[in-house]
C-alpha cells in the first residue's frame, strides 16, 4: 500500500503496468518491488523446492523471492527493475498460477524431502533416472524460463582506465571519489543503484544540513564537474590481477525497447587504485515461517517506507538484535504506520525508536499467514507467550560487511565479534582499500571520514597529494547489537530463502558428517541460489558453528566468487553475436569469386573458393572433376594467399634457418627454392613449407594456411630465446602479397604473357624478382598439383586484377579457375600433404621424411625425434590407398588386416584423406598404416561403422599419378 | 544402514532423527598397510576399489581439507568414452562402464544421467577426425553416431545454424555420455568407503614421504606420523608439490580452468554440446542452472580463480553457438587447478620408490575418470601390476616417445594443450 | 591480468600468449643425451610461488619476454625481454 506524503517517488508521473496480467499503477522513481507493494500485491513469487509463496525480503540487488520474467528475460530482480508504463511483469516457477500452485504439494511433504535427500533414492529400478526421475525433477527445477530466442537488443563490451575506481557511491564513495578527484585522480565512481547516495536514499537523515539524498545528488553533480566519471547502474561484478574489475552496467532497463543503445554493457575497468565502498547488507534471523510474504529485513521495510512511500500493511511491527532495528521502528511510526510492537531479543536494549510498543528480551517465534502475514507469535521472559496481529513484519538480524569483492583473489575475510559480521582481511586485492560500512565502519560520519581517508591514501599511492576535506555533520549510530541466528521452537525456519534451506536442514547435514561449511553447502544446497547467500551465509556458518560445537571463526568462513550479481551471458559474450566471434579473413578475390558463384569454404579464419561452378554442373564433384582435368590437361588458376609468408632477412638468416628446418637452408642458391619440414621440440611435425632465396640475405617462407599464426611465434621464440644475437629480422608477409598458383601443361603461356619481360628458363624450384604491369612481383616454380606450375605473388591491391588478367589467358586455351576441392584433389593423386597428414602426432618417420632432418647440423626437434618410440617399425606410416569398386573411401575410417574383426585390437591405422581421381579414374585414399612402408602391395580392409562402410584395399606409395615428378620438372 | 525411498519415508515419520553420519571422522592410527594421499574423487574411488576388489580394509585416506574439495567438487561433470587413441580409448570405456550401475553399487545416487554428448563439427577436417574418433569408440564397444547439420538440428534445433561464425557441419554423438552429480560421486565413494573399513582422515595434510633403502615406509603428517607398507599418491593439483616429497619431479604443470554456471532456468539443454571451433562445452544441470566452461587460461597457477579473457571467450563461445542463452545470467565462476601433462593423458604408474605409487595428469579431464582410474589404481597398488585398460598410462613415455597420447595433436609438450 | 611489457608498458593479458617455465629459453647442450633432453622438454619444478616464465606479446611488439609471476597470488614481480638475460 501507499503511504501517502511520503517517498521521494514523482507522484506527478503515475505510469501504469502489468503483473501476471493484471494492470496496475505506480509512479516515477519506483522499482517494480516498490510499485507492487504499493499495490497491495504481497505474493510476487514462488520458492524454489517447496513452492511457498513469497514477498519482497530486500530493496536490493540481493533479493531471493521476488524474481520476476519481463519480457524474454526471466529471473529479473524486481528490487531492482525500475518502473516504467506498460512494464508487464510476470511471476515465475508455478503453475498454474501464482496464487494456486500445484507444486506446492511439495511443501506438504518436506518432511521427505530435507537435504540431501535425493542422495538416497531415485535409484531403483537403474533406467528409472534417466527416463523418470530426472525428467520430473528437471521440470520442477529451475525458475524462469528462456524464450527460445535470441535477444533481439544489442550488448557491449568496453574497457575503460582510471587511476582510482570507486565502487560504491554511498557516504564512503562519495568522499573517497571527492578526495582523490580533488587531489588529481582520474576517478570512476559505479553504482548499482540509478541514484547515488547508497543507504542514504533509504534514510531520513540530513547530511551537512541537507537530506541525505539530496546531499549525495550534489556530491555527484560536483564529482561531475572535477571530471569524475559517475556510473549509476554499474555493478563492479568480479575483482581480477592486476586491478582489473568487471563491471555490468544497465544501460536500458528490461522490457524496454533500447532503440540504439545496448541493453547491457559490461566494463574490463584497468584501475591503477581501487576504494570498495559497497556497505552492508542486512540479515534475517530464523524464525517458524520466517519466509511469509510481509516479513522483510527491517531496513527493506525503512527503505519502502522511506524512499518509496510503500508499506506491506498498516500494522507493522520490528524484531531485531540490534539498534539499527529501532530506526525501522521509528520511521515507520513517523510515516504513520501502526507500529504494533518493536521486539527487540536483547533483555537491556534501550529504546531508541521512540513512542512505540517496546519489547525487550522477546523474540518472534512465528510468523503466521501463507498466503501473506496476518500475525506474529512471540516469546518473551519468563515463558511469556504472545500473539499479534500485524501484515507486516521488519527482521534484522545485524548487518554484514558487503567484503564480496574482497574475496575473488582468493583472500579470505576475518570475523569481528564486535560485529558479529566477517570483514576484509587487510590487503586482500593488491592496490584496493575498503572504506567505510564495508569493513564494518557503520554509521554516516563514520563512513564519510572513512571514505575520506582511504580517497587520500589512494592519492598519496598514485603519487598524488590530497588533503582531508572538510566532512560534512552526519550522526554517527555505533551498531550495538548481540548475536542471534535463530530462535529456538518448533517448525521450519528459514536460512536460505530461495533455495528453501530451512534451521532444520543445516542441522542435519551436520549430523549427517556434513560438517564443514563446504560440504553442508554442497549438501544442502544453501547459498547455491540467485542471491549467492548474501542474507544467509553468515547465518547458515552460525548455524553450523552451533550444531558442530564450535565457534564461527573455527568452523570457516564465507567466500565469495565472481560475479557479485548475475551476469548475463549475452553481456559478457557481446564480442562473439553471430560472426564476430572470429575476424573474417578474405583472399583479394573473394568478391569475384563469390560473384562467380564459387562457395566458400571455412579454412582456419579464411574463406576459400570450394569450386568454380559451371553451366550445368549439379554437384559438387562435377566441378571438382573437371578442375582437375582442366589442371592437368590445360591450366588452372588459383588463389593460394592465405598460405602464410615470413620474410627472414640478414647475414645469418640461412643459418638461422637451419636450426628451424630439418635440413639445411643455409646452402640454398639465391633464386631456387627448397621443400622445408618443422619439427615441433617434441620431434613430432609442426609444419611444412617452402624457403626462397630471393637474394643473398633475402629467404620468403611459407608455411601452410593453418600454422600460419604459431609458426609465427615459434619463429620468433627459436630468434629471440636462442639466437638474439644472430644477425636478422622476421616479418610476416602474409596480408601483404596476393599469390595465385598457375598449374598445368599450358601455365608457362599463360604467365609468360603477363611479365613485363619473358620468365626465360626459370628452372623447377626456381624464383626470381618479375615486373607486371610495371608493378613489383615475385614469381616461383613451385608446384602443389605436380603440373608444371608458378606462383605469382603481387602486393594484395593488385590480386584482384591480376586473377581477372590470369583467368582470362587461361580461359582463352580451355582452363580456368579451381578451387580448393580440386586442389585438394591434385594433391592426394601427388600424395602431398596437409594437416590433414601432418595431424600434430606424426614425426618425419611416419610420413617418410627421416632423411630430411640433415645429420651435421642441430635443429629445433632433433634430439626428441630420435626417441625410440618416434622411430619403431611399428609406427603409422604415411601410405596410399586403392580402393576397388564404386564405394568411396572415407577419411576417418580405420583399417584393418583382411578377414580380421574390426575391434581395436585389431586396428592398424586410419585413412586421413580420399577422393575419386578424375586422372586414374580411381578412389584414393591417404593414411596411416603400422608399418605401411614395408606393406606394399597388401590388401587390408578399410571399416566405417559410422556411415557403414567396409571394403578392401590396397596398399600403396603416397604418390599415386606421376611419380617421378616428370610433368612438374616439365 | 542403507538408503532408500522406504528409509526417507520412515525417517521423514519420525522426525529425521535418525540419520546418522554418512561416514566416520577417525583419528589417525600409527600405522596403515596401505595410505593414500588425497581425497578427492579419484583417492576416495582407489580406497573404494582396494576394499571392494582387493579386500584391503588396513587403508587410510589422508586429506589435507575436506573429502571432495578438490576437482571433483569444481568441474562441469560430464562423463563421456568418446577418446581416439589406444590408452585413452580402453580406460575410459572401461571407466563408463563402471558408471553406469556406480549408484546401485555405492548405495548413493550420483545422479548419472546418460543424456548423450555431442561433439559439433565445423569443417570437413574435423568431420574426417570425429569419424576417426567415432570408429575408434565403436572399435572399443562403445557408442557413436555421426550427425549431418540436419540430424544435429533434429537434435538441438535451439543452435544457431544461419548466423554463426562457423557455420555447423554435423555432429559426433555419444548417447552414452552424460553429466553427474559430482560432489555426490565423492561422498558415495566415501561413504561406500568407510562403510569397507577404510579410515578417512580430513585435516591432514601430508608433509614428508618417509622412504628406506629405496622403500616407502610411511609418511609425515600434520597430525603425526603413520606408517605404510604402501603408499598411492592421488592429488590432482598438487601433485608435483607431493612427488617433491619423494625427490621427483613430475611431468606436470598446474594450470587454472574455468568453469560458469547460470541462475536456475527450465529446461532448455538435454544433452552435453560441445562447440569444435571455441573449446566451449555446456549442459544443464537437474537444478536447471547451465554449466559451462571453456579452455584453460593457459598462465601456470595454483590459484584457484580466472581472468576476464578466458570467461568472455567462453561467452563469446555461447552468444555464436547458442545465443538463445543470451539472457541466461552466469552465477558463479570457479578455477579448478589442472594437473596438465605433456600430452594431455593421465599417469598412473609405480615410481622409482618401492611401494609408492603415482596417479596424476589428468589435466581437464579428471571427472570422467573417477570410477576407472580408482579402479585401475587400486589394481596397481594391491597387485603390483597395471590394470589392463590403465597400462599406457606410464611415466617413462615421454623419455622413450612410446604410446604418446596426444589426442589433440596440439603437440606432446608443455602448454599446447 | 595485466603485464608490463618493458617496449609497450601495461597491457592486458589478451595481447600476450605464454609458453611456461623460462627453462625452455636454455636449450641443453647439443649432443647431449636423449634422458636430458626429454627431462629439459617435460619435467617442470611448477613451482607454487614465484616463477619464471615465458611470455609472447603476440597481439602488440612480438618481444618474447622474462615474466617472474607468482603462481599463487598472480603477483608480476617483474618482467624483461627473452634475450636480455644472457646478453651480458
Amino acid at each position: 500500500m501507499r503511504i501517502e506524503g511520503r517517498g521521494r517517488v514523482d507522484r506527478g508521473t503515475p505510469l501504469r503496468f502489468r503483473f501476471d496480467g493484471r494492470e496496475m499503477e505506480g509512479f516515477g522513481g519506483d522499482t517494480l518491488a516498490s510499485a507492487l507493494m504499493g499495490a497491495g500485491v504481497g505474493v510476487v513469487g514462488r520458492s524454489f523446492k517447496y513452492h511457498r509463496p513469497r514477498g519482497v525480503l530486500t530493496d536490493g540487488s540481493a533479493e531471493p523471492n521476488a524474481l520476476v520474467t519481463i519480457g524474454d528475460e526471466p529471473n529479473i530482480r524486481a528490487t531492482m527493475q525500475p518502473l516504467f508504463h506498460g512494464l508487464q511483469a510476470v511471476s515465475q516457477n508455478r503453475w498454474p498460477s501464482l496464487g494456486f500452485d500445484l507444486m506446492a504439494v511439495n511443501d506438504l511433504a518436506a518432511p521427505f524431502l530435507g537435504a540431501g535427500f535425493y542422495y538416497k533414492t531415485f535409484m531403483w529400478p537403474q533406467r528409472f533416472w534417466e527416463r523418470l526421475y530426472e525428467p520430473m525433477i528437471r521440470r520442477a527445477a529451475g525458475l524462469g524460463a528462456l524464450s527460445g530466442k535470441p535477444p533481439e537488443e544489442h550488448y557491449e563490451t568496453a574497457f575503460a582506465f582510471c587511476d582510482l575506481l570507486v565502487i560504491g557511491a554511498g557516504p564512503a564513495g562519495l568522499m573517497a571519489a571527492l578526495t582523490a578527484a580533488q587531489a588529481g585522480a582520474e576517478v570512476i565512481l559505479c553504482d548499482e543503484d540509478a541514484a547515488p547516495g547508497g543507504r542514504l536514499l533509504a534514510e531520513v537523515e540530513d547530511v551537512g544540513g541537507v537530506a541525505g539524498h539530496l546531499w549525495a545528488a550534489g556530491m555527484a553533480e560536483r564529482l561531475r564537474g572535477l571530471g569524475v566519471r559517475v556510473m549509476p547502474r554499474t555493478t563492479v561484478t568480479g575483482a581480477y590481477d592486476q586491478g582489473t574489475y568487471g563491471a555490468l552496467e544497465q544501460v536500458v532497463p528490461a522490457g524496454v525497447h533500447p532503440g540504439g543503445a545496448p541493453r547491457e554493457c559490461f566494463w574490463r575497468i584497468a584501475a591503477r587504485r581501487a576504494v570498495l565502498c559497497t556497505g552492508a547488507l542486512e540479515r534475517p534471523i530464523a524464525f517458524r515461517d520466517n519466509d511469509r510474504p510481509g516479513v522483510m529485513l527491517a531496513g527493506a521495510l525503512r527503505a519502502y517506507v522511506n524512499r518509496w512511500g510503500v508499506a506491506p500493511g498498516r500494522r507493522v511491527a520490528v524484531f531485531g538484535n540490534n539498534d539499527d532495528a529501532h530506526r525501522t521502528a521509528r520511521d515507520a511510526a513517523a510515516a504513520g504506520l501502526k507500529v504494533v510492537a518493536l521486539v527487540d531479543s536483547r533483555p537491556d536494549a534501550v529504546n531508541l525508536a521512540g513512542d512505540v510498543p517496546f519489547m525487550p528480551g522477546w523474540q518472534v517465534t512465528q510468523a503466521i499467514g501463507r498466503g501473506g502475514l496476518r500475525a506474529i507469535r512471540l516469546a518473551g521472559p519468563g515463558g511469556r507467550g504472545r500473539m499479534l496481529e500485524v501484515d507486516g513484519l521488519g527482521v534484522s538480524g545485524g548487518w554484514n560487511p558487503s567484503v564480496h569483492l574482497t574475496s575473488h583473489m582468493g583472500a579470505r575475510p576475518v570475523w569481528d565479534p564486535g560485529l558479529a559480521a566477517f570483514v576484509p582481511s587487510e590487503a586482500a586485492v593488491p592496490g584496493m582499500s575498503v572504506a567505510g560500512s564495508a569493513r564494518g565502519r557503520m554509521g554516516t560520519a563514520a563512513c564519510l571520514r572513512d571514505g575520506a581517508e582511504r580517497g587520500v591514501e589512494a592519492a598519496g599511492e598514485l603519487g598524488l597529494r590530497a588533503s582531508m576535506p572538510d566532512l560534512p555533520e552526519a550522526g554517527d549510530d555505533l551498531l550495538r547489537l548481540r548475536a542471534l541466528w535463530a530462535v529456538p521452537g518448533k517448525g521450519r525456519a528459514w536460512v536460505d530463502f530461495q533455495n528453501d534451506v530451512t534451521v532444520k536442514d543445516v542441522r542435519q547435514a551436520a549430523s549427517e558428517g556434513y560438517g564443514t561449511v563446504e560440504h553442508m553447502k554442497r549438501y544442502t544446497t544453501q547459498g547455491m541460489a540467485t542471491d549467492q547467500g548474501k542474507s544467509s551465509n553468515v547465518v547458515a556458518l552460525a548455524l553450523l558453528a552451533q550444531a558442530t560445537g564450535r565457534d564461527i571463526p573455527g568452523t570457516g568462513t564465507t567466500t565469495f566468487r565472481p560475479p557479485f550479481v548475475p551476469v548475463s551471458i549475452a553481456a559478457m559474450g557481446a564480442g562473439g553475436r553471430g560472426k564476430r566471434f572470429a575476424p573474417e579473413r578474405r583472399t583479394t578475390t573473394d568478391a569475384l569469386s563469390r560473384a562467380m558463384g564459387a562457395p566458400m569454404i571455412e579454412a582456419g579464419l579464411w574463406y576459400r573458393s570450394a569450386y568454380f561452378p559451371r553451366e550445368g554442373e549439379t554437384t559438387w564433384r562435377q566441378a571438382c572433376d573437371r578442375e582437375v582435368r582442366m589442371v592437368r590437361q590445360t591450366v588452372g588458376v588459383c588463389e593460394v594467399s592465405t598460405l602464410g609468408k615470413i620474410a627472414v632477412s640478414g647475414p645469418e638468416a640461412g643459418r638461422f634457418l637451419d636450426l628451424v628446418y630439418t635440413n639445411t637452408m643455409s646452402t640454398l642458391a639465391e633464386g631456387r627454392v627448397r621443400y622445408g619440414l618443422m619439427l615441433r621440440e617434441d620431434g613430432h611435425v609442426m609444419d611444412d613449407g617452402t624457403v626462397s632465396r630471393l637474394s643473398a640475405h633475402d629467404f620468403l617462407l611459407t608455411t601452410t594456411t593453418a600454422a600460419a599464426g604459431q609458426v609465427m611465434r615459434h619463429l620468433d621464440f627459436v630468434q629471440q630465446a636462442y639466437a638474439p644475437r644472430m644477425a636478422l629480422r622476421l616479418v610476416s608477409v602474409t596480408e601483404h602479397w596476393a599469390q595465385f598458383a598457375v598449374a598445368g601443361p599450358l601455365a608457362r603461356g599463360v604467365v609468360d604473357g603477363l611479365l613485363d619481360a619473358p620468365m626465360g628458363d626459370l628452372p623447377f624450384m626456381g624464383c626470381r624478382a618479375v615486373t607486371v604491369g610495371g608493378v613489383g612481383a615475385r614469381l616461383f616454380r613451385i608446384s602443389f598439383s605436380g603440373e608444371l606450375g608458378f606462383e605469382i605473388a603481387v602486393p594484395a591491391r593488385y590480386g584482384e586484377s591480376l586473377f581477372r588478367a590470369l583467368l582470362g589467358r587461361a580461359e582463352a586455351l580451355g582452363g580456368g579457375a579451381y578451387g580448393l576441392e580440386a586442389l585438394n584433389v591434385l594433391r592426394i593423386e601427388k600424395g602431398f600433404l596437409t594437416h590433414a597428414e601432418m595431424h600434430g602426432r606424426v614425426t618425419a618417420f611416419d610420413l617418410g621424411m627421416h632423411r630430411m632432418i640433415a645429420p651435421g647440423k642441430d635443429c629445433i626437434g632433433k634430439a626428441l625425434a630420435s626417441r625410440p618410440g618416434l622411430v619403431a617399425e611399428d609406427r603409422e606410416m604415411l601410405v596410399g590407398l586403392w580402393v576397388a569398386g564404386d564405394r568411396a573411401p572415407l577419411a576417418g575410417a580405420h583399417l584393418f588386416a583382411e578377414g580380421a574383426s574390426p575391434v581395436s585390437e585389431n586396428d592398424q591405422g586410419y585413412v586421413t584423406s580420399a577422393c575419386w581421381s578424375p586422372t586414374l579414374e580411381q578412389w584414393l585414399a591417404l593414411g596411416f598404416l603400422k608399418n605401411g612402408r614395408a606393406r606394399q602391395g597388401e590388401r587390408l580392409r578399410m571399416v566405417d561403422h559410422l556411415r557403414r562402410l567396409d571394403v578392401a584395399c590396397n596398399v600403396a606409395e603416397a604418390v599415386a599419378f606421376d611419380p617421378d615428378g616428370g610433368r612438374m620438372r616439365g | 544402514m542403507g538408503f532408500s525411498g522406504w528409509r526417507i519415508l520412515r525417517e521423514g515419520l519420525t522426525g529425521n532423527r535418525g540419520w546418522r553420519p554418512h561416514w566416520r571422522d577417525p583419528a589417525p592410527k600409527s600405522s596403515y598397510d596401505t595410505v593414500i594421499i588425497g581425497g578427492g574423487g579419484h583417492g576416495l574411488a582407489t580406497a573404494y576399489y582396494l576394499a571392494r576388489e582387493h579386500g584391503l580394509t588396513d587403508v587410510a585416506v589422508l586429506e589435507k581439507g575436506y573429502l571432495g574439495g578438490g576437482n571433483v567438487g569444481r568441474n562441469t561433470t560430464i562423463v563421456r568414452a568418446n577418446y581416439n587413441l589406444p590408452g585413452n580409448s580402453e580406460f575410459y570405456s572401461h571407466s563408463l562402464k563402471l558408471w553406469e550401475g556406480l549408484e546401485q553399487d555405492l548405495n548413493f545416487n550420483a545422479m548419472m544421467s546418460q543424456r548423450g554428448v555431442l561433439n559439433l563439427f565445423h569443417s570437413d577436417g574435423q568431420r574426417d577426425y570425429a569419424a576417426r574418433r567415432g570408429n575408434s569408440m565403436i572399435n572399443q564397444g562403445d557408442d557413436a553416431v555421426l550427425l549431418d547439420r540436419e540430424g544435429v538440428r533434429r537434435m538441438v534445433p535451439y543452435l544457431d545454424f544461419d548466423q554463426g561464425r562457423f557455420p555447423i557441419y554435423g555432429g559426433l554423438f555419444h548417447p552414452r555420455g552424460g553429466t553427474a552429480r559430482h560432489d555426490a560421486v565423492a561422498w558415495g565413494y566415501a561413504r561406500g568407503a568407510d562403510r569397507r573399513g577404510v579410515d578417512l582422515i580430513q585435516n591432514c595434510a601430508v608433509t614428508g614421504i618417509d622412504i628406506e633403502g629405496g622403500r616407502v615406509t610411511g609418511v609425515q603428517t600434520t597430525r603425526g606420523a603413520i606408517r605404510a607398507r604402501r603408499v598411492g599418491i592421488v592429488v590432482a593439483g598438487r601433485s608435483s608439490q607431493v612427488a617433491a616429497m619423494a625427490g621427483m619431479r613430475l611431468p606436470i604443470e598446474s594450470h587454472i580452468l574455468q568453469a560458469f554456471v547460470t541462475e536456475g532456468l527450465k529446461p532448455v539443454i538435454d544433452h552435453v554440446v560441445t562447440f569444435g571451433m571455441g573449446h566451449f562445452y555446456i549442459s544443464q544441470s537437474d537444478k536447471g542452472g547451465l554449466v559451462f566452461g571453456g579452455d584453460l587460461d593457459f598462465h601456470a597457477s595454483y590459484a584457484a580463480r580466472g581472468n576476464l579473457p578466458m570467461a568472455e571467450h567462453v561467452m563469446e563461445a555461447a552468444m555464436t553457438l547458442m545465443p538463445v542463452i543470451g539472457k541466461a545470467r552466469v552465477l558463479r565462476s570457479w578455477g579448478g587447478i589442472m594437473d596438465m601433462s605433456p600430452d594431455g593423458s593421465p599417469i598412473i604408474d609405480r615410481t622409482e620408490v618401492e611401494g609408492l605409487y603415482l596417479n596424476c595428469g589428468w589435466c581437464y579431464g579428471g571427472f570422467k575418470a573417477v570410477p576407472g582410474s580408482g579402479f585401475s589404481f587400486a589394481h596397481l597398488i594391491a597387485t603390483g601390476r597395471p590394470h589392463e585398460p590403465a597400462a599406457r598410462f606410464r611415466l617413462d613415455r615421454f623419455a622413450t616417445g612410446r604410446g604418446l597420447m596426444d589426442e589433440e595433436g596440439t603437440g606432446a609438450q608443455h602448454n599446447l594443450h | 591480468m595485466r603485464i608490463d611489457c618493458p617496449l609497450c608498458g601495461a597491457r592486458d593479458r589478451r595481447e600476450f600468449s605464454v609458453l611456461g617455465d623460462a627453462a625452455m629459453a636454455v636449450r641443453p647442450e647439443v649432443g647431449a643425451d636423449t634422458q636430458t633432453w626429454s627431462d629439459w622438454l617435460h619435467l617442470r619444478d611448477n613451482t607454487a610461488g614465484r616463477l619464471r616464465e615465458l611470455w609472447y606479446h603476440e597481439g602488440g611488439c612480438a618481444a618474447w619476454l622474462v615474466v617472474e609471476r607468482d603462481t599463487v597470488s598472480h603477483a608480476v614481480h617483474g618482467v624483461s625481454l627473452v634475450g636480455a638475460s644472457d646478453a651480458d
